[in-house]
C-alpha cells in the first residue's frame, strides 16, 4: 500500500498506466468564495483494476472522477489518461478523446429516453461511424453480456433501475474504452440490485480488460474494489492496493 | 439513428408542445400563402388586362413614347401594313404571335354642338376584329369574362366614348349614362343649336352622315389637327358610353375604327399608325420575341425608325402596383416570420432547459459542441419542414374552398364585381420560396437555444439529472 508511486517510476509508468495525476488541484467558485475541491492530488490508477474513490459527501471524489473523465479541467497539475496529457487538448480534441478512450456510468443512468436500449448502446458507435452490421454485432454481444438481450427494443422508461444501469454499462463499454468511470453507480438502486450491478461490472471489467474507477459510499463497492482511494477535504488520505503491483484479476 | 431520426423522436417527446408550435407555423404559412395567392391573382389580372388591351409588345416610332405622343403625324409609322405582314410571316415570330394589329392614338376635341359643349379627348383608332381577338387572351385562366368591343360590326363612323366624356358632352339621356347633371336644353344653349357652317362642311366632306345611325345614335364632331397642322373634323355616331375603369381615362376616351381615325389625322395623305401591338401566346416569350424584333429592326426593317416597348413600360401602373403588392406581401411575411421566429425559439429554449442533463451526458460520451448545436438546429429545421408541409396542405385546401364558394369583390376602377380568386396551386416559385423561408426562419430560431446548449458546462449540466 502506498499513497503515491515512488518518483523514480513515475515517468516510465505514465505511459503504462491508464490514469496518472500529478499535483492536481481544482477550486470551485461559489458566489465570491473559492472552495478548494481537490488539493495537490498525486495518483496512479493501475491497469485492469477495479478502483474506488471513497470519502464523505463533499470530499472531492466526484470532482476527481470528473477530472479523470476529462469533463472538467484542473487549474494545476498534470493529468495523463491512456498515456495522453489531456490538460492542453482543445474542446473538440478532448470530446473525441472521451468518445474513444472513456466510458461513463452515471448515478441516474442518464440514458436517452427517446432511444431504445439497443439504440442507447449503439449511439456511441453511430457517432464513430461504425458500419451498421458491426454495430449490430457489438451491441448484441454487450446486451447479451449484461443480460438484456430480450430487452433491446424497450425504451428506458420501460426498464427497471437495475436494467437501465445494465444498459448504461453496455453503452460505457461499447467502444472498448481504456477506462470506465462510474459515479455512485449503485446509489439509486436497492441493495440487491446494487450488488448485482457491482458483480456485473466486475465481470465486465474482467471480460473487457478495462479499468473501472468508481466513486462510492457503498461498502459493497468498497469491498469489491482492487484499489481504494480514500479522499477527505480534497486530499487523498490513503490508497489501498489490494493486489500486487503487476497483478490483475483479468 | 441519424441526426434527423433523433430530432424527430425528440419532437415527439413533448407532442403537445410540438403540435402547438406546428400549428403556429402552419397558420403563418397559410396567411402568407393565401395573401400571396391573392396578390398573384391581382397581378395576373392586371397583366391580363394590359395584354388584352395593348399587347405584350408595341412597335412605335423610336421617339413616339418619349416625345411624340402629341404629334402622330410626325411620329407615326407609315409602312405599317408591310411591317405587320413581315411580322406575321416571320418564321421565328409566327409561332409566338397571336395578334399583330395597328393602332392610332391622338388628341382632339369632341363637341356636341347641339348642346353647345365640347372637351378635349384622347382618340383611339383600332382594328376592331384584331382587338376582339386580343381580348380573348387568357393565359392565366382569369375567370373574369371579357366582352367583345361594342364597335364590332358597326359602321366606320361609329365611336364609343367614356361615360365621363358623355357627361361633359351632355349625352347622358341619349346614352343612358347614370349620375348626370341636368342637361342644358337646346333653347338654353349658347350658340350651340347650329353647327358652324365651316365645321359642318368639314365634317360633311370627311364623312357623310348615315341617316339610320343618325336617328338611332347621337352624333358628335371630333376635331383634330391634320398632318399640316390644319383642323380636320369628322362627325361620328356614338354607339354607347362605357366606363373605362379609371376616371382620368373615362373623362377623355373616344374609341373608333382605325380608318375613321386615320381620315381625321391624315386626310387624303398616306395613312399611318402610332403603334403596332403584338400579342404573344405567353408572357414568358417576351425576351425571345424582343430579341427577334431587334434583329428585324436592324435588317429587314432597318429603314424604319422604330423601337420596341413592352407592356410594363407602356403601362407604368403595372410596375407600381407590383411594387406596392410586393411591399405589402413583404411586410406581412416579415410580421409572420417574426411570430414564427419567436414561437420556435421559445419551443427550442424550453427543450434545451428540459434536456440539460441529457446534453451533459451526450457531451460526456463524446459529442462535440458542434454536434449538440447541430442536433438542436436539426430539430428546428424539422419543425420548419413539418410546419411548411402542414401549412401548404392547409393553404391549398383553403384556397380551393375560397375559389369554389363563389366569393366576389369589387376592385378599384371596376364597375362589376369579379370572382375572388386565391392562386396557390401551381405557384411553384411562391410555394418553394415560402417553404425555404419558413425552414430558414425555424433554423434561425433554433440557433440561439442551440448555441446555449452547446456552451453548457458538462459538469453543471450533469447535475440537472
Amino acid at each position: 500500500m502506498s499513497m503515491i508511486d515512488p518518483p523514480s517510476t513515475r515517468r516510465d509508468r505514465g505511459l503504462l498506466h491508464p490514469v496518472v495525476l500529478r499535483g492536481v488541484s481544482k477550486t470551485y467558485r461559489l458566489d465570491a468564495v473559492d472552495v478548494p475541491a481537490l488539493i495537490d492530488i498525486e495518483l496512479v490508477i493501475l491497469p485492469n483494476r477495479f478502483t474506488v474513490s471513497s470519502g464523505p459527501s463533499g470530499s472531492g471524489k466526484t470532482t476527481l472522477l470528473n477530472l479523470i473523465g476529462c469533463i472538467d479541467r484542473a487549474e494545476k497539475g498534470s493529468i495523463m489518461v491512456g498515456g495522453k496529457s489531456v490538460q492542453k487538448m482543445t474542446d473538440d480534441e478532448i470530446s473525441d478523446f472521451r468518445a474513444r478512450q472513456l466510458g461513463f456510468i452515471f448515478q441516474n443512468f442518464n440514458l436517452l429516453p427517446v432511444l431504445t436500449a439497443f439504440e442507447n448502446v449503439e449511439y456511441p458507435l453511430v457517432m464513430a461511424g461504425v458500419p451498421a452490421a458491426a454495430r449490430r454485432l457489438r451491441v448484441g454481444e454487450l446486451l447479451e453480456a449484461v443480460g438484456l438481450a430480450a430487452h433491446g427494443r424497450k425504451r428506458p422508461g420501460q426498464l427497471s433501475g437495475g436494467q437501465r444501469q445494465r444498459v448504461a454499462i453496455a453503452r460505457a463499454l461499447v467502444r472498448k474504452p481504456q477506462v470506465v468511470l462510474a459515479d455512485e453507480p449503485t446509489a439509486n438502486l436497492d441493495s440487491k440490485t446494487g450488488a448485482e450491478i457491482i458483480a456485473l461490472m466486475r465481470s465486465m471489467q474482467q471480460l473487457q480488460h478495462v479499468s473501472f474507477i468508481f466513486s462510492s459510499h457503498d461498502p459493497k463497492v468498497l469491498e469489491a474494489a482492487d484499489d481504494a482511494v480514500h479522499i477527505q477535504d480534497g486530499r487523498i488520505t490513503s490508497i489501498e492496493r489490494r493486489l500486487e503491483m503487476g497483478e490483475s484479476r483479468t | 439513428m441519424r441526426m434527423l431520426s433523433l430530432a424527430w423522436r425528440n419532437l415527439l417527446r413533448n407532442g403537445r408542445r410540438s403540435v402547438m408550435t406546428l400549428i403556429a407555423m402552419a397558420l403563418g404559412m397559410i396567411a402568407v400563402l393565401l395573401f400571396g395567392g391573392y396578390v398573384k391573382d391581382l397581378v395576373y389580372g392586371l397583366q391580363t388586362e394590359f395584354v388584352q388591351s395593348s399587347g405584350h409588345l408595341q412597335i412605335q416610332h423610336k421617339d413616339y413614347f418619349r416625345i411624340g405622343s402629341g404629334n402622330p403625324a410626325a411620329y407615326g409609322i407609315t409602312h405599317y401594313e408591310r411591317i405587320v405582314q413581315i411580322l406575321k410571316e416571320d418564321p421565328v415570330l409566327k409561332p409566338m404571335l397571336v395578334v399583330a394589329t395597328p393602332t392610332l392614338q391622338f388628341g382632339g376635341i369632341a363637341g356636341n354642338f347641339a348642346s353647345g359643349v365640347s372637351r378635349t379627348v384622347e382618340i383611339s383608332g383600332m382594328v376592331v376584329e384584331d382587338q376582339n381577338r386580343m381580348r380573348e387572351w387568357n393565359d392565366y385562366e382569369d375567370p373574369t369574362l371579357t366582352r367583345p368591343l361594342s364597335l364590332s360590326g358597326t359602321a366606320a363612323d361609329t365611336a364609343v366614348i367614356g361615360t365621363g366624356v358623355a357627361r361633359v358632352l351632355q349625352l347622358c339621356a341619349a346614352l343612358r349614362v347614370p349620375d348626370c347633371a341636368i342637361e342644358t336644353s337646346k333653347s338654353e344653349a349658347v350658340d350651340g343649336d347650329v353647327l358652324p357652317t365651316d365645321i359642318a362642311l368639314l365634317a360633311a366632306s370627311g364623312n357623310p352622315p348615315e341617316k339610320q345611325d343618325a336617328q338611332r345614335h347621337p352624333r358628335i364632331e371630333i376635331l383634330a389637327a391634320n398632318t399640316r397642322g390644319a383642323p380636320n373634323v369628322a362627325g361620328v355616331h356614338i354607339l354607347r358610353a362605357e366606363y373605362q375603369g379609371i376616371k382620368e381615362l373615362d373623362d377623355v376616351y373616344v374609341g373608333m375604327h382605325l380608318s375613321q381615325a386615320q381620315k381625321l389625322v391624315y386626310g387624303s395623305a398616306p395613312p399611318q399608325v402610332t403603334a403596332i401591338s403584338l400579342q404573344l401566346r405567353h408572357t414568358a416569350q417576351i425576351p425571345q420575341a424582343r430579341e427577334r424584333l431587334g434583329q428585324l429592326l436592324t435588317t429587314t426593317l432597318k429603314d424604319e425608325l422604330l423601337d420596341v416597348l413592352d407592356y410594363e413600360v407602356l403601362n407604368p401602373y403595372y410596375g407600381q402596383a407590383l411594387t406596392m403588392f410586393s411591399a405589402m406581401f413583404g411586410f406581412i411575411a416579415v410580421l409572420i416570420g417574426g411570430i414564427v421566429l419567436f414561437t420556435v425559439s421559445n419551443t427550442m429554449s424550453m427543450a434545451v432547459v428540459e434536456r440539460t442533463a441529457e446534453i451533459g451526458t451526450l457531451r460526456a460520451i463524446g459529442l462535440r459542441r458542434s454536434d449538440i448545436r447541430a442536433m438542436f438546429i436539426a430539430e428546428g429545421v424539422l419543425l420548419g419542414v413539418l410546419g411548411a408541409g402542414v401549412g401548404i396542405a392547409a393553404a391549398l385546401t383553403l384556397a380551393w374552398v375560397i375559389n369554389h364558394i363563389g366569393l366576389t369583390w369589387l376592385p378599384p376602377g371596376r364597375i362589376e364585381p369579379i370572382p375572388l380568386v386565391v392562386r396557390v396551386a401551381g405557384e411553384h416559385a411562391m410555394l418553394l420560396s415560402s417553404v425555404a423561408v419558413l425552414v430558414l426562419v425555424a433554423a434561425l430560431s433554433a440557433i440561439l437555444p442551440a448555441a446555449r446548449a452547446a456552451r453548457m458546462n458538462i459538469v453543471d449540466a450533469l447535475r440537472h439529472a
